[in-house]
């Protein structure tokens, strides 16, 4: 198993690659079933993110650790336009297109950790955890 | 990849083989509201059985599938959410509400064969 798994998103068909290779790294990592379906959506709805706002990005998966617990890591990483308002954009059901406003809560939601970084004009980070219990 | 269409007597049933990107749901919706009009169908099934997620896309495109096709004058039914892909609709928030579900085909079928639904339907 490789460090880290980056997959370049570009387009829709890379949103379901990048949710099936961390699906399959989450079952490897020993994550249930239930629990590897809930990683990829979260990883499905930051890609679509990317697609829609930043056109290109990246997703990268890898093992995370702290101390005693394991966990799966996903960034999403773009040199979009940038998020203005992070607070507002974090607020479910808010969205600036013709979404439900579900595609960034709704993947912190899933997770365990949910950290974002955004920069106008610069890009977005977002860094998202699940942990092994 | 396209999803097939079939022709059951004044239905249409859609079978998702395989896992779908946002375009393909995109040219299901197309395909599915000619075709409706082509056969003059009165129900649609669309069997989602193979999807290992249902993100906010997807129901969003499928909400939009039934409601497209409930004005061409068809009822819609989703058939074969997988309990995982429930649970993670519900972490998401995801509803699909005004669409019709059922369990698998069998189920859907006789969801579209209910006398007067469409009618008590639109009554509400």
């Amino acid at each position: 198993m490789p460090d880290e798994t980056h997959v370049a998103i570009a387009s829709a068909t890379d949103i379901v690659t990048a949710r099936q290779k961390g699906r399959a790294l989450a079952i490897e990592m020993g994550f249930e079933s239930v629990e590897a379906t809930l990683i990829a959506a979260a990883i499905s709805e930051v890609s679509r993110n990317i697609v829609e706002y930043a056109n290109r990005g990246e997703i990268i998966l890898r093992a995370s650790r702290n101390g005693a617990r394991h966990g799966l890591c996903v960034v999403a990483r773009d040199e979009g336009p940038g998020i203005p308002d992070v607070a507002q954009a974090l607020q479910y059901g808010y969205s600036t297109r013709r979404g439900f406003g579900v595609g960034l809560p709704g993947a912190k939601l899933l997770m365990d950790e949910f950290d974002i970084i955004s920069k106008v004009g610069k890009g977005t980070t977002i860094t998202m955890r699940k942990w092994l219990d | 990849m396209r999803v097939p269409i079939l022709k059951q007597y004044d239905y249409l049933v859609a079978s998702i083989q395989s896992v779908l990107s946002d375009e393909d749901l995109l040219l299901l919706r197309d395909d599915l509201t000619e075709r409706v009009g082509q056969y003059r169908s009165k129900g649609v099934i669309i069997d989602v059985t193979v999807l290992d997620l249902v993100d906010s896309f997807a129901t969003r495109t499928l909400r939009a599938i039934a409601h497209m096709l409930k004005l061409r004058g068809a009822e819609t039914v989703i058939v074969g959410i997988q309990p995982e892909v429930a649970f993670a609709m519900v972490q998401l928030g995801l509803t699909l509400e005004g669409v019709g579900t059922a369990l698998d085909l069998e189920e859907g079928l006789a969801y579209l064969k209910q006398p007067l639904k469409g009618n008590l339907r639109h009554a509400r």
